[in-house]
């Protein structure tokens, strides 16, 4: 991951929220949120009151000093609110604008076409020049001017401004792994490209317009959210409204700004204030950890998860199978079998083979090929390979049935110690080279899967959040089932085809789950598309992007697990705020209620039981409280809510005992120490 | 007064022990098993279904299932209106009472179609015996079928995984009468009969008194309207005082059957939910919720009655049976105050003492235990008002652990949310805007016209309706919209409430405050039923733990109590503050 600005006031971007927060203030704006909506108008009714009293000195509403705070409590509370929505629009563009920087006009080196073919000539052209469609010449040294598609060539190439990652990669026509992004440099080789967005739509510009709010449409949580707020300010304006009569009947005047603080402090204003910024801080932490998101629903979604499907090769094991052991055929030597073994190696460049060479150096074996030596590359048919030395001995080395039909064929027998050793070797999930020499078996190598260091803790962590894992691999069910116990995952696909995934991720949705799966290959794309979490790799196909809802700029294939927390802490920041901002409402009914009536009916005082000094205070220390609690509950916002993996119940215990009983607890404490302050002028 | 706190601490402890197992009759019953009264009814019910061509095997859909239950009570309304404005010539009518006012018959065919049982009448002189049996009886039973097969649509909706089809209407509902609401009437109308409640035809009987004056005493089919207006969570009385009536209510036995009979169907839902969807776990977090709030309402008002009134013990007279004003001595301070809070809280609305008359924290129990309309609650109802809590509580607590909100491998999402949050807030706004109206008219004290007029026909102020001023008069307006809303029907006495006025604003109170409860649940829960199942994972959030029952109480505190705080402020607190 590249370097990441983690400091949440950034003094530049709080510099663009505060004037964003002013520009927010425009009713139009507003009225996506119900709950702030109100807050305004509630501020406007303050303002021509406060006007009002300025013009006539009518003093039957209040002094105009306590009718002006108000008011401006009541302005700093949409501002806060506003300001809160702003800086996560702000981080989020910063971030966006941070990988979007690296893209920004690079000569492009445009291919002219003619006829069907991209051959002619070569046109030098600004990078934001370049549409859809059209082809670009990158060579040694170049920076890569847009996202696209390579048709031709293979080439090196450092993508560390984009992933952080600074091993170069190799990317190549035709395969899975043709696609490259703009702002990355070619390192060796020529490419041709073929620009496969419009400028200006990228997955980045589009994400860019998600957290602007241009197009970021409510989530179906956020809008069921929305209607239990929009439920609950509409009981306090029952609340408010019928205040009215009932103080009339009971002779007792209640001041306008009492009526409209009663009902700002009632309806939940924090975590109406705050809901867009926890929505576009969630998409923000995705972007944070180099994952753009399509929607804001998508990350959501990620939360709910219940499958999680992943390539084991990569994911779960280190690349690939490296050699572990050396058996040699009785009547053959340790040493010799692992010299054996080496020289078929050496000029073999799979990693198979070159873990075979760094074992044998391991175990003080060193050899060379001699000159004049013969290779035989591996080939789908013979399924070995090896070397033929000018000494004339032929070595060869490859699965077990292939070298037992060359062996059988010249007359030999696998010896008994090395067909059980070849079978207990399949049986621990390992695969067994068999190696001949002269068609006579000198030994078998074994080779394993190596699981990634920490994995097994993972997906313990997965487990106890309720999440199945499910390990998918091209190899045998023995060896996968071995790997996947050893590994800790819940299920297995062996011998998986493209269908296979499909399939699996189909029957899971029959069951009611949802699916996410990572994936890179064209082949990959109907899966991901029918996966309710799709997360492309930036490195995989375009095909594969499109149909994907995320794309992962790192290619880590363990992404996805923090991508399921990052939807989690989601959700649970935006749960745990509204108990926070609901359960504040007994406190300040405490305050105000007897402050509304405590002139007129004098017994009602003994309701006042945080003793707050006047009327006046307590209803200030009320909206004072109401609006401090925003700014202050900002970081918790942007940062979400920490996600601990242990089980339904128990995290709601925690969090309705931090948030619930905070919630009650912690106003009394604010009001009473506001009030203290208030009451020196109130 | 401690024998008496150990009275009223055993019959909650009998009506627990009885309810258990007639949840579990009840979860046999709905669930189509076979009970021991197939043989006698069975081939009853077949007759009468088979001429009235009603297939109850058909499965029904929730639009289809609301459709029966509001054509058959609309059906009942016109029926009821007939009989209330027609009983003066109709048979069965020995002591020459007449016809209803269309305003008063409105509000009475509502009232008891609704389950609420307002009563703006007196019975002694409103209706005729046949009144009081083929319509004021006989829509005590069926509204609470209604109710109950209300609820069972919704349990079913809970138990099948994935289904449109949520049984048969009439089904639940004929069941509902003749398998649990019929047998346990005749039990509690046989023991009454037995302890001195008439049940006759017979007009006024009369007898002259030691002092030589000739009384009259009103008797005729009591028993049987007592037995269903409790075991039905009606509450409408046969006599104008209700269960304070010595023949209503004779004696502390009999008040310890009345007291059972209103107690056990709306305990006995909550145990039929957990053996019917086969978590009875969830039914102990519903049944443990609901106990809570139980007890922290009655505490209050149990110990606000045995203090007795501070403006008596002012004088010097000691009150060692507690506050006995308006209360019967056979009952006294400590049962009276149970009853007072056991009929509010399940929406009964019998009364065995004048509920004016109750210490103002006692009123504000009774207010407080209307207003949330969530613990046990009336027959069938009461599960279908905690049905909306738990929806909303689920969708805050799901959210809190992670995970878009699921109930019972349900998702609950915006169309859910809109219905509960509807259902929710009506409640609220019906007393409160009534209530409003209501001081607003009283504070202006504005000429009334043909809304409210005198004995002599003339319009009377609005101020006329109370016969308390100030917080007291808040509260009686207060008590009727609550009461009415709350489809409780107990009164707070005191108001002037048989007028026009009353009885159309009350009337209108009631039809939304009944039927929008009833279609809500049924609507989510038919919603939620035709969604995909999610099995439970270590992730999902268990509805049926204390602590998901704690998240309960927290939303019914917040959003059903707190909401009336300002309202109870004016009325029973400054009350209570300033005796």
């Amino acid at each position: 991951m590249s370097t990441k600005s983690t400091r949440l006031f950034e003094p530049a971007l709080v510099q663009t929220a505060i004037r964003e927060a002013f520009v927010k203030l425009n009713p139009r704006s507003q009225f996506r949120n119900p709950v702030m909506f109100t807050v305004e108008l509630g501020t406007i009714v303050m303002l021509l009151v406060t006007v009002y009293i300025a013009a006539t000195g009518d003093q039957s509403q209040g002094s105009l000093a306590y009718n002006l705070i108000v008011f401006i409590v009541l302005l700093l509370t949409l501002l806060f609110a506003n300001f809160a929505e702003a800086l996560a629009e702000a981080r989020g563009k910063a971030q966006a604008d941070s990988l979007r920087k690296t893209r920004e006009e690079t000569p492009a080196r445009l291919v002219q076409p003619i006829g069907e073919l991209y051959v002619g000539e070569i046109k030098t052209v600004p990078s934001s020049q370049l549409r859809k469609g059209d082809v670009f010449l990158c060579e040694t040294g170049d920076i890569i001017p847009s996202d696209g598609e390579i048709i031709e060539g293979i080439a090196t190439i450092d993508e560390s401004a984009i992933t952080g990652e600074s091993a170069p990669v190799i990317r190549e026509a035709g395969g899975d792994r043709s696609s490259v992004t703009g702002g990355t440099k070619v390192l060796s080789d020529q490419i041709k490209v073929l620009v496969t967005t419009e400028p200006g739509e990228s997955f980045l510009d589009k994400m860019i317009a998600l957290v602007e709010g241009a197009s970021r449409q409510k989530t179906p949580n956020e809008i069921a959210l929305t209607i239990l707020l929009a439920g609950f300010t509409l009981v306090f304006v029952i609340v408010c409204i019928t205040l009215k009569p009932f103080a009339d009947y009971a002779n007792t005047p209640i001041p306008i700004a009492a009526f409209i603080s009663l009902f700002v402090c009632l309806i939940p204003t924090t975590i109406g204030g705050l809901l867009s910024a926890i929505g576009i801080a969630g998409m923000d932490r995705a972007l944070r950890a180099n994952v753009i998101t399509k929607s804001g629903k998508a990350v959501e979604t990620a939360g709910d998860v219940d499958t999680l499907l992943l390539d084991k090769t990569g994911t779960i094991t280190l690349g690939n199978r490296r050699a572990t052991h050396f058996w040699p055929a009785n009547g053959v030597t340790e040493n010799d079998f692992v010299e054996t073994a080496l020289l078929s190696s050496l000029a073999d460049e799979t990693p198979e083979g070159k873990s075979i060479v760094e074992l044998a150096q391991q175990q003080g074996i060193k050899a060379s090929l001699p000159a004049g030596v013969e290779l035989i590359r591996f080939t789908a048919e013979t399924r070995s390979s090896g070397v033929n030395l000018p000494s004339g001995v032929r070595i060869r080395k490859g699965a077990q049935d292939s070298i037992r039909n060359q062996v059988i064929r010249q007359g030999n027998t696998v010896p008994a110690e090395i067909a059980d050793r070849v079978k207990a070797i399949s049986q621990n999930g390992g695969t067994p080279l068999v190696v001949a020499q002269n068609d006579e078996v000198q030994g078998v190598i074994e080779l394993q899967d190596i699981i990634k260091p920490g994995m097994q803790e993972r997906f313990e962590r997965l487990r106890k959040m309720g999440v199945k894992t499910v390990m998918v691999t091209g190899d045998n069910p023995l060896t996968a089932e071995y790997i996947a116990k050893k590994a800790g995952v819940d299920d297995f696909i062996a011998e998986a085809k493209p269908e296979d995934k499909m399939q699996y991720i189909r029957t899971e949705q029959a069951n009611g789950k949802l699916v996410a799966m990572m994936g890179d290959g064209t082949n990959d794309a109907p899966a991901l598309a029918q996966a309710d979490v799709g997360v492309a790799m930036n490195s995989g196909t375009q095909a594969a992007k499109e149909a994907g809802n995320m794309v992962d700029l790192d290619n880590d294939p363990t992404k996805l697990i923090e991508i399921v927390e990052i939807g989690k802490q989601l959700l649970m920041t935006r749960g745990t705020l509204t108990t926070f901002s609901i359960a504040n409402d007994v406190a300040k009914y405490f305050a105000i209620v007897p402050a509304l009536f405590i002139l007129s009916i004098p017994g009602l005082q003994r309701l006042n039981i945080m003793r707050l000094h006047s009327p006046e205070s307590a209803i200030l220390s009320a909206v004072i409280f109401n609006a401090i609690i925003i700014p202050m509950l900002i970081p918790l916002a942007l940062k979400g809510v920490a996600y601990k993996p242990i089980g339904a119940s128990a995290l709601l215990r925690r969090n309705l005992f931090i948030y619930g009983l905070g919630g009650v607890v912690i106003p009394f404490i604010g009001i009473k120490l506001i009030d203290l302050g208030v009451s020196l002028f109130f | 007064m401690t024998t008496e706190l150990l009275g009223i601490a055993l019959i909650f402890g009998i009506t627990i022990a009885l309810s258990i197992p007639l949840g579990r009759y009840m979860a046999r019953v709905y669930a189509g098993e076979r009970t021991l009264l197939d043989p006698v009814l069975g081939p009853l019910e077949r007759l009468f279904l088979r001429i009235s061509g009603i297939d109850t095997l058909r499965e029904m859909t929730w639009k289809e299932h609301l459709k029966a239950l509001l054509t058959i009570n609309l059906v009942w309304f016109l029926w009821a209106m007939f009989v209330l404005t027609n009983q003066s010539w109709l048979p069965w009518n020995p002591d020459g009472n007449p016809d209803m006012t269309p305003d008063l018959a409105f509000n009475t065919a509502i009232s008891f179609l609704v389950n609420c049982n307002l009563q703006h009448y007196s019975g002694e002189t409103g209706v005729s015996y046949f009144t009081q049996i083929f319509c004021l009886n006989f829509l005590q039973f069926v509204s609470a079928g209604t109710g109950m097969a209300a609820a069972v649509i919704v349990f079913k909706a809970i138990r099948d995984k994935q289904t449109t089809q949520l049984g048969n209407f009439y089904d639940f509902f004929l069941k509902s009468c003749t398998r649990v609401l019929l047998p346990l009437s005749l039990i509690v109308a046989v023991t009454l009969v037995f302890n001195g409640t008439p049940m006759n035809l017979e007009g006024k009987a009369s007898y002259v008194s030691m002092q030589g004056d000739s009384v009259q005493v009103s008797q005729g089919p009591a028993a049987a309207m007592i037995a269903i207006k409790h075991i039905g969570t009606n509450g409408g009385g046969y006599f104008g005082v209700n269960s304070a009536h010595p023949l209503e209510n004779p004696s502390y036995f009999t008040m310890i059957v009345e007291l059972l009979a209103q107690t056990i169907i709306p305990l006995g839902m909550i145990f039929a939910l957990g053996y019917y969807i086969r978590n009875r776990k969830f039914s102990y977090m519903v049944f443990g919720v609901m106990t809570v709030g139980f007890l922290a309402l009655l505490a209050p008002a149990v110990w606000s009655e045995v203090q007795g009134n501070p403006a008596i013990a002012q004088l010097g007279i000691s009150q060692p049976g507690g506050s006995m004003e308006g209360k019967e001595v056979r009952f006294g301070s400590v049962a009276s105050a149970y009853w007072s809070i056991i009929t509010t809280v399940i929406s009964t609305g019998s009364v065995n003492a004048m509920h004016d008359s109750t210490m103002p924290l006692s009123g504000m129990a009774e207010l407080l235990s209307m207003m949330t309309n969530a613990f046990y609650g009336g027959c069938g109802v009461g599960i279908l008002n905690f049905y909306i809590f738990i929806i909303l509580a689920v969708f805050i607590s799901g959210l809190m652990v992670g995970r878009t909100p699921e109930f019972m491998g349900k998702k609950v999402e915006g169309r859910e949310m809109k219905i509960a949050m509807i259902v929710a807030l009506l409640h609220p706004l019906l007393i409160m805007a009534g209530t409003a109206i209501a001081s607003y008219l009283a504070a202006g004290d504005v000429n009334m016209g043909w809304w409210y007029l005198n004995a002599e026909g003339q319009p009377n102020t609005a101020t006329a309706w109370l016969n308390n001023p100030g917080f007291h008069g808040f509260s009686e307006m207060l008590y009727e919209y609550t009461s009415s809303s709350a489809n409780n029907g107990s009164g707070f006495e005191g108001l002037g409430d048989n007028n026009p006025f009353w009885n159309i604003t009350t009337g209108i109170c009631l039809i939304f405050s009944r039927f929008l409860p009833i279609i809500g649940p049924v609507a989510i829960a038919g919603l939620l039923a035709s969604k995909k199942y999610i099995p439970e994972s270590a992730g999902t959030l268990r509805t049926d733990t204390g602590t998901f029952g704690i998240m309960v109480f927290a939303v019914i505190v917040i959003l059903a109590a707190l909401a009336f705080f300002p309202a109870l402020a004016l009325g029973p607190l400054a009350e209570y503050f300033s005796i």
